[in-house]
């Protein structure tokens, strides 16, 4: 722990730290994901590994001051690489009753709680179901280092010469308590600045008083007595280079948009709004000068049979959805591989059945998407990691559609989506070169839509093109030819010439990779936005002396070809995955591996230290 | 320099498939796909700029039969194939054949989307009033008291009507022939292929297994004359074997049917406008039923408005414009960055 001054710091201790996890939580009209974002923004620029979470309330307007209306964002950031958001919450901003109440039990032990005394009254209180004011007892937050900051007052006070009116003056608090916890980390706001002088660039009295308000959060903290420590967190050593921040859903668009560019082909969303989804069409439509052509159809099944024509037709299509949406797309789903057109599907998964808790993470689509269609009817299925390998696995997918002419469903999940972590911006010359040819290359006069390559693919010649006129459609095909074909022998052919075209994809993806030792104890397999947490704890449980390495797979339809094998290397296999055991049950089924399920359905991602906790009690048994 | 391009002469045979047609013996879908196939190589369209969609039913099997590119889709959702197809590639003609029940039951959402877009397809809706391909169940718009083996008691639901739900998602052409009317149909036909935005024919259909003779009114000559009123642009509505009959609009606004002569003249009848902005006129016209009222055949509505897969490329176009063509390098850099 190195103590030094800094200027500006009133004389005040400034403490080092490692890793720091900061928690901003509020009514859902206060600000906080703007707060939240601003905050990753500024650690982002300083050098800090970052990963975020936010935590939105599932209605779009909960009564003001009530449980229902918490709306929160969480941020790491550290000194060296992080994985996940955090476990433990050190710094826990909550704008009021309702939102302390629903976020304190996370706070550390010890930790600093920042509270926005204004809004503690009794009406708030009785809202979030406090008896009593839990700021003017003994007990209730004895564990934890409060300050008690009068936000609402302060902010109108800053604010007070601009002639605003009392609502427009107090909706600035959030910058105030942006302000005093830049100053608790010693941030630099000009990237705020900047934001605030853009963003409201038509509203100077706005761009004022947000600006004054930041400021005078930010002097609270250096004259305030109250608070006598401030923190130091050191830049990250990350892999050089140039880097900006991502979310999931950013990275997947940006993913799709470079596949259409290095195929020089048109990129086309079809899709309907859905949570935690819509973000990718909001992106891809901004992105219409990249010859994106976005189509917001009038539901999920209109969106996947749009795609399913623009396929027909040459774009480069995708469609995105969450859970009830992608039930919905279904039968598309099915025509799509039955006509063998290349396309892919994001399924943005959140929690479940039917509406199930439409702004929380989940994992639980896994059997939907590897079987939920009518017949039989595999088809690859991708997973990213994270937000930023969302910019490769959206690559991937769509190679894989191409090459192989087939529908791809790549599975992300809320955590993923509105995750945000440092990317390293690619050097687009580097990037793989992705080509695709929609010529007739066939010797004869008559052209065979279902003619294969040695990869069993079919061409993808289009319409418009002069003498290769065809028909596709959704009844059985015939081989070579097309033609519908409803005998028993070609049904059961085409049937199993579909899945082995599926199937031989293994051939053109990476193997398996381990994180820790070839062999030993125990083997953690995850897949999806479980990543972070689940590295985190092999991680730490192999520098701890455990005999654990994890095998993270981003490609789950087919496996890798090695994935077998990788399994045998170790005496207990541990599958953590945030539903009821999906993955574990193909794995048992494909591999005859008796895995052991930590399943968890809160609608929560998984913390390191239940991973951890996981990992000891299986190798304990072991030894 | 100027290039001579000569477009193949092209016939209805080649617009014929190689594939046996399994329609049942004398179908309605015959007579359609015939004057399809007459009516294409008059367009002066090349062969394969042409694209059939269909959803499910008796209908749905005509890409098949036609030698163009096509797709057999899933039930009723045919309108959204066709509208993804058109995005992708707005230089095809494309046309989507679709049955009552495809399109007005199952398909219902997307038949109105498609033609409030004015998305430039053409819609044609094989009508007969009945479920053909899962054998004889009654459909959106067969007429209440339709017996059929789900409803051997008679249904009790009121039937829709195309052409109102059509005019109603304010399409830009909307227009009614019958099969067996073998020259009103091309002309009908080649109209909606000529119309710039969505274009939506009614043809009625007869389905001689299952709902054998429901048009007879509108298609038995003899009977036709008196039944049926041949809509004209800018003519009166007359009709009848002598054309002694007319359409006026009585007291209450509402259609009567007159006879010439005596005090009438042609005059006091309603005038067709098919170009009318508003659709009073076409939503009237699509109220007259057989039997109170004779119905109309030809075009009820043809009016110019921009396309929505033209207006889709012009946002391509001023964006690209506006921000020049998208730079990948550009893009990845936007927003804050930082050096490691």
């Amino acid at each position: 722990m190195a103590t030094t001054d800094v200027p500006g710091s009133n004389g005040k201790i400034s403490e080092q730290l490692d890793a720091v996890v900061i928690r901003f939580c509020g009514d859902s009209g206060d600000g906080m994901q703007l707060a939240g974002t601003q905050f990753t923004n500024v650690s982002a620029v300083f050098g800090n590994d970052v990963s975020t979470l936010p935590d939105f309330p599932a209605e779009i307007r909960a009564p003001a001051g009530t449980l229902g209306g918490v709306s929160g964002f969480q941020i790491c950031f550290s000194s060296s690489d992080i994985f996940t958001p955090g476990d433990e919450v050190d710094t826990l901003i909550a704008m009021n009753p309702a939102a302390l109440k629903t976020n304190v039990a996370d706070l550390r032990r010890g930790g600093t709680l920042i509270v926005n005394e204004d809004a503690f009254e009794k009406s708030n209180l009785s809202k979030a179901g406090y008896e009593g004011n839990p700021l003017e007892d003994d007990v209730s937050l004895a564990a934890y280092q409060v300050q008690r900051v009068p936000m609402t007052s302060l902010t109108r006070d800053a604010v007070a010469d601009l002639g605003l009116s009392p609502r427009e003056a107090e909706r600035c608090k959030n910058f105030f308590a942006m302000g005093l916890v830049y100053w608790l980390y010693q941030r630099d706001a000009t990237p705020t600045e900047e934001w605030v002088k853009s963003k409201f660039a038509k509203k100077p009295e706005l761009v004022e008083a947000n600006l004054k308000a930041l400021q005078a959060g930010y002097n609270y903290g250096i004259t305030t007595e109250a608070i006598t420590v401030h923190y130091r967190v050191d830049p990250a050593e990350l892999p050089p280079g140039k880097y900006r921040k991502v979310t999931g859903n950013e990275a997947l668009a940006f993913g799709f948009v470079t596949a259409a560019k290095l195929s020089g082909k048109q990129l086309f969303y079809g899709g309907y709004p859905i949570t935690p989804a819509s973000d990718i069409l909001h992106e891809l439509s901004k992105l219409k000068n990249f010859n994106v052509v976005t189509f917001q159809a009038e539901d999920e099944i209109a969106a996947i049979t749009s795609v399913v024509g623009a396929a027909y037709a040459g774009d480069l299509a995708i469609t995105a959805s969450s859970g009830p949406g992608i039930a919905l797309k279904g039968e598309g789903m099915g025509l799509a591989a039955i006509t063998e057109l290349p396309l892919v599907v994001i399924d943005v998964q959140r929690g479940g059945p039917s509406t199930g808790l439409p702004t929380k993470t989940e994992q639980s689509d896994l059997y939907m998407c590897m079987y939920g269609r009518n017949g039989d009817c595999p088809l690859p299925l991708v997973a990213p990691a994270s937000p930023a390998d969302c910019f490769e696995m959206a690559q991937e997918a769509m190679r894989i559609a191409v090459e192989f002419m087939t529908p791809v469903i790549l599975l992300s999940d809320g955590y993923i989506a509105n995750g945000a972590e440092p990317w390293q911006i690619p050097d687009v010359s580097q990037l793989k070169p992705f080509n695709v040819s929609n010529e007739n290359t066939q010797d004869g006069d008559e052209f065979m839509p279902y003619l294969r390559n040695e990869k069993k693919t079919r061409p993808w010649v289009l319409p418009g093109t002069p003498g290769c006129e065809h028909r596709v459609g959704g009844l059985e095909k015939s081989d070579v030819t097309g033609n519908v074909d409803y005998s028993p022998e070609n049904h059961q052919f085409m049937t199993t010439l579909r899945a082995n075209k599926i199937a031989g994809i293994a051939d053109y993806i990476p193997e398996q990779t381990v994180e820790g030792p070839e062999s030993g104890d125990l083997l953690v397999i995850s897949w999806g936005g479980t990543y972070g947490a689940v590295r985190t704890a092999v991680k730490q449980s192999v520098q701890e002396g455990l005999s654990v390495a994890h095998a993270h797979i981003r490609y789950l339809n087919p496996f890798p070809k090695n994935l077998g094998d990788v399994i045998k290397r170790y005496k207990k296999v541990l599958i953590p995955e945030l539903n009821t055991g999906q993955l574990r049950m193909i794995i048992r089924g494909t591999y005859l591996a008796d895995a052991v399920g930590l399943n968890k359905v809160q609608g929560k991602p998984f913390l390191i230290s239940e991973v951890k906790h996981k990992i000891k009690e299986l190798i304990n048994e072991e030894n | 320099m100027s290039v001579d391009v000569t477009l193949p002469v092209l016939s209805p045979k080649d617009f014929a498939s190689d594939q046996e047609i399994r329609w049942c013996p004398r179908c309605g879908d015959y007579s359609i796909l015939a004057q399809m196939k007459k009516v294409l190589p008059t367009l002066g369209i090349p062969k394969e700029k042409f694209v059939f969609v269909s959803g499910i039913g008796c209908s749905s099997r005509f890409p098949y039969y036609m030698d163009t590119y096509g797709m057999h889709s899933i039930h009723g959702r045919a309108p959204a194939v066709a509208t993804g197809v058109k995005l992708a590639n707005p230089d095809l003609q494309v046309w989507v054949i679709t049955g009552d029940g495809d399109s007005l039951s199952i398909g219902g959402n997307h038949f109105m989307h498609v033609l409030r877009r004015n998305v430039d397809l053409k819609v044609i809706m094989f009508n007969n009033q009945i479920y053909g391909l899962t054998k004889g169940q009654y459909s959106p718009t067969s007429p209440t008291g339709t017996k059929t083996k789900s409803t051997p008691f008679g249904s009790v639901d009121r039937p829709l009507n195309p052409l109102s739900v059509a005019i109603g998602a304010r399409a830009t052409f909307a227009a009614r022939s019958v099969d067996v009317d073998i020259k009103h149909l091309c002309s009908v036909l080649e109209r909606a292929a000529n119309h710039k935005g969505a274009a939506f024919v009614e043809v009625y259909q007869d389905c001689n297994v299952f709902n054998s003779g429901a048009f007879e009114f509108a298609s038995k000559k003899g009977k036709k004359e008196e039944n049926v009123i041949y809509l004209e642009h800018g003519k009166p509505l007359i009709f009848g074997k002598d054309r002694d009959k007319g359409v006026r609009l009585n007291s209450h606004g509402q259609p009567e049917v007159v006879e010439l002569g005596k005090g009438v003249t042609a005059d006091d009848l309603l005038f067709h406008d098919e170009k009318a902005e508003d659709m009073n006129l076409a939503f009237l016209l699509a109220s007259m039923r057989h039997p109170e009222m004779p119905e109309p055949m030809g075009v009820f509505r043809c009016v110019d408005h921009p396309t929505y897969n033209d207006a889709v490329y012009q946002q391509v176009e001023s964006a690209t414009e506006r921000s020049g063509e998208g730079d990948l390098e550009a893009l990845f850099n936007t927003g804050d960055t930082w050096n490691v």
